[in-house]
């Protein structure tokens, strides 16, 4: 299926990432938004708040977070592709009912325009330390998908990929940009409506009378079904079996939260998005997301100069994490090398997936700017010695 | 020019951060450059210290976004110069508003230095708020970096249709001043 | 005995009046007997019909709580959403759905204390809800603490010694917030509360109806107020009908008067009508009205 084109805004735009995100919103067909503002995500609101009313979308100012994402549910749940936008501390009111979403299976979109924390922290300047909050900041187990961008043109891109993932395996997909992407202005291409792939809602095509709101399809993703045809279907944050309705012992949570981490980890390969250069030959791998992709390039520029043989890998999901392809790797270099704006959170899963194989070592800081090119090429001369 | 960094410094409420997003456009929209723009955001945009940075190619689309020494400092506000010259490349050029800015003669003798009164020349087209275009002008009289017709279509899209002509208008000032004052430099024998 | 076991004894029970409402394979349901909660629900349905309605006409949002277990057991479209966000997840549906009635059916607990802050904005913002609140004044779900609701006095188990913090009015507090619609009855005003209901399903904006309901487990055994049964025989008696009532009189203290009626009954435009209108107006023929949701 192709993009609705009354949402698309084709042609070569100079845009920050912040807006960039809005246009990929409207493009993927996202007709809802409800939102609070907080810096420095506020821009993709105001930018809808103003696009909105002319592509058939609704935007609403919600009073607050919780508010924003428990509305996004329920126009999801009304059909429509949705969306909201924050940054840490609105993030944190979301947890709650990014849990819901994922129980109920409904298909939306979180961006988080990160900025430094603790708590109110650094409202306008950087950090990626919110990474492990996407993966596990809702209580309970469940997997996520999460994506990270490093340049306007991918905030549009990938926030359509976001849209789309939501729809394909029914569940919350959080857009993980950062400050420094939000208001990086580079040129956008918007293509035309019909170059852009989008996935539908996965409507039932059961009767209602057969109709099981959780029976899992091949993929282990249900199908839904629309408000008022007759399915007078229920669906609760409770553990449920495949009617939707409460069970509350050990098999059916088995069953219930088993398919949910299912759906994501057995599809992986399917939503893996990774950039990788120069791998094969490398004694040291860079591994990176988000801005930190992008500060790098001088200091694996440099390391090359020195001889060392540096590959990239840049994480465009960061969750799933790819586990086998680092494990992989891990037996075949000497190290690997990580920036990350906070004091170590992707790190962790490399160096498990490791397990010991080689060298990692994080190049971290508590964020408020990028990292110093020249850190990194530090880091990377050390590993390689 | 290949590979340029820009540096535009002044205060909140100069237009900053619009100057900036025109010579992007300008480059990236208008020439067949690349041009990433980034900005100091916050508090200090609303009326303290504010910076945009363009990093500019004209062949290579930018992998590091951010500037480091930069080519070329455009100085609307005392405090921008002091903070942005010491990083200026050693044959960098400094525009600088020269009613705002006073710049240390000697220190540095091989960076190029040029001011133009732009506060005063947007003041006499009625509005203050054209100074930034000024500015601009300024930067295409003076360097090779942007052309006249890209950077006029960038500045249409940039402001209100109302404002297009007197934003132009203020461009060309701007321009001009920097064309007279090369023609100057180089009568009295300087190298341009 | 549970059902069950009656089934055994007493053969096939009749079936339920109101079963194309209720999920009837759910039955048991889990509200103690002589709880108010069934028969508002009861009252809900005999409502639909009288309205004309189908069940795939209406939506129905539940928070947490007893009450808030009631979008389990109607066989609409239906939602049990998290603690204190039913109103917020409904505002969603309604505005993706302006074609159906949304229904938000929860407890005190629910929609004025962890939840109040959307209560006083969706009222505010006059989004398309029929809000039903069945208050029992206290927690009943997790057995029986305090709630913003609680009288003065009242005991409740995190106010062993008695409640000495002033509950909050729940029609005063819609009014105030801009209700278009506001009443409140008994769970016993069985006639008045379903005509209430039946109107109020055919309106517009938001429409807030608190039906005072015993707790009969918990707040009536704890307060030493009889059986649930004692408990709401008594404020059915002890309520005053008066629809112009005052904001003191709507007040109500321990074991006090109960001063019920509709005491708001206007027409503001909705939500989604003004954003419409508005948008309308100021952009002419650039405005696109909102896409409807479902399959196209």
């Amino acid at each position: 299926m192709h993009a609705d084109p009354k949402g698309v805004l084709t042609g070569t735009h100079y845009l920050d990432g912040d807006h960039a995100a809005a246009e990929g919103a409207c493009a993927a067909g996202c007709r809802f938004l409800a939102g609070y503002p907080i810096t420095p995500s506020t821009e993709v609101a105001e930018r809808c708040a103003l696009r909105f009313p002319m592509i058939g979308g609704t935007f609403i100012q919600m009073e607050d977070e919780l508010a924003s994402i428990a509305a996004i549910l329920g126009a999801s749940w009304g059909g429509l592709k949705t969306f909201t936008v924050t940054s840490g501390p609105g993030f944190s009111l979301m947890m709650e009912n990014i849990g819901l979403g994922i129980m109920m299976e409904c298909p939306c979109v979180i961006i988080n325009v990160q900025r430094g924390g603790p708590s109110t922290g650094l409202p306008t300047l950087p950090a990626q330390a919110d990474m492990m909050q996407a993966r596990w900041g809702s209580h309970g187990d469940y997997e996520i998908i999460a994506l990270s961008p490093n340049s306007p043109q991918e905030c549009f891109d990938l926030t359509i990929e976001a849209v789309n993932l939501s729809e394909q395996y029914r569940l919350p997909v959080m857009l993980m940009m950062d400050e420094c992407i939000g208001h990086m202005t580079e040129k956008v291409v918007i293509p035309l409506a019909e170059e852009i792939d989008i996935v539908p809602r996965r409507w039932t095509r059961e009767k209602p009378d057969t109709y099981l709101p959780y029976k899992p399809c091949d993929d282990l993703v249900p199908e839904i079904a629309p408000l008022g045809y007759g399915y007078r279907f229920h669906t609760t944050g409770l553990t449920h079996d495949q009617r939707g309705y409460p069970v509350l012992n050990a098999e059916t949570q088995e069953e219930c939260v088993g398919r949910l981490m299912d759906k994501v980890n057995k599809n992986a390969e399917n939503i893996y998005h990774l950039e990788k250069h120069n791998l094969d030959d490398a004694d040291v791998i860079l591994i990176s997301y988000g801005i930190s992709s992008r500060v790098a390039i001088p200091a694996v520029g440099k390391a090359r100069e020195d001889g060392i043989k540096v590959g990239e890998l840049r994480l465009i999901t960061v969750w799933p994490f790819p586990e086998n392809l680092i494990r992989e790797l891990a037996g075949n270099i000497k190290a690997f090398v990580m920036p990350e704006i906070n004091y170590g959170q992707v790190v962790l899963e490399v160096e498990r997936c490791v397990g010991g194989k080689c060298k990692t070592r994080l190049v971290g800081h508590a964020g408020g700017w990028v990292h110093d090119p020249e850190s990194i090429y530090q880091a990377i001369k050390e590993v390689a010695q | 020019m290949s590979h340029t960094d820009v540096v535009i410094s002044g205060f909140g409420g100069q237009g900053v951060i619009m100057a900036g997003i025109v010579l992007g456009k300008t480059i990236s929209i208008f020439s067949d450059g690349f041009a990433t723009m980034t900005q100091n955001f916050g508090p200090e945009a609303r009326g303290g210290a504010c910076t945009a940075q363009v990093v500019v190619d004209s062949d290579n689309p930018i992998r590091y976004p951010y500037v480091q020494h930069p080519k070329i400092l455009i100085a609307m506000s005392q405090e921008g110069y002091e903070k942005h010259e010491p990083n200026l490349a050693s044959d960098g050029l400094l525009l600088y508003e020269e009613e705002l800015v006073e710049p240390h003669p000697g220190k540095r003798d091989q960076i190029k230095a040029l001011g133009i009164p732009a506060a005063r020349i947007a003041e006499e087209f009625g509005n203050p708020m054209v100074l930034n275009m000024v500015m601009i002008g300024f930067l295409a009289g003076t360097s090779n970096l942007i052309d006249i017709e890209p950077a006029k279509k960038a500045i249409a899209g940039c402001v209100p249709s109302h404002f297009i002509e007197l934003n132009h208008r203020a461009f060309d000032k701007g321009y001009e001043y920097g064309r007279n004052k090369l023609e100057a430099l180089k009568a009295a024998g300087s190298e341009v | 005995m549970t059902v069950a076991e009656n089934k055994k004894t007493i053969g096939n029970i009749p079936e339920h009046p109101k079963s194309l409402l209720l999920r009837m394979d759910r039955m048991p349901h889990i509200w103690c007997s002589r709880c108010g909660i069934g028969i508002v629900v009861g009252c809900l349905a005999a409502a639909l019909e009288k309205a004309g309605l189908s069940p795939d006409d209406i939506t129905i949002t539940s928070g947490i709580g007893c009450t808030g277990r009631v979008a389990g057991y109607v066989k609409v479209d239906s939602f049990h959403t998290t603690h204190g966000r039913a109103i917020p997840f409904a505002v969603g549906l309604a505005l993706s759905r302006p074609d159906l009635k949304h229904v938000v059916f929860s407890g005190d607990g629910d929609l004025v204390s962890i939840g109040g802050n959307h209560f006083i904005h969706a009222a505010r913002r006059n989004q398309n809800l029929l809000v039903i609140c069945v208050n029992n004044f206290t927690y009943a779900m997790t057995g029986g603490q305090l709630a913003p609701t609680t009288p003065v006095t009242a005991r409740a188990t995190t106010a062993p010694y008695g409640s000495f913090e002033n509950p909050f009015c729940l029609p005063n507090l819609a009014i105030s917030a801009g209700a278009d619609y506001v009443a409140r009855w008994t769970s016993l005003h069985i006639r008045r509360m379903t005509d209430t209901f039946e109107e109020a399903l055919n309106r517009e904006g938001f429409r807030f109806i608190e039906i005072i309901a015993p707790c009969s487990t918990i707040y009536a055994r704890r307060n030493k107020l009889g059986t649930g049964l004692d408990l709401m025989k008594y404020y059915y008696e002890n309520s005053e009908i008066k629809h112009d009532a005052t904001a003191e009189e709507l007040e109500i203290g321990f074991q006090t008067k109960i001063v019920v009626g509709k005491f708001v009954d206007k027409e503001r435009p909705s939500y989604a009508r003004a954003m419409n209108r508005h948008l309308g107006k100021i952009l002419g023929k650039k405005y696109i009205p909102p896409e409807v949701g479902g399959p196209q």
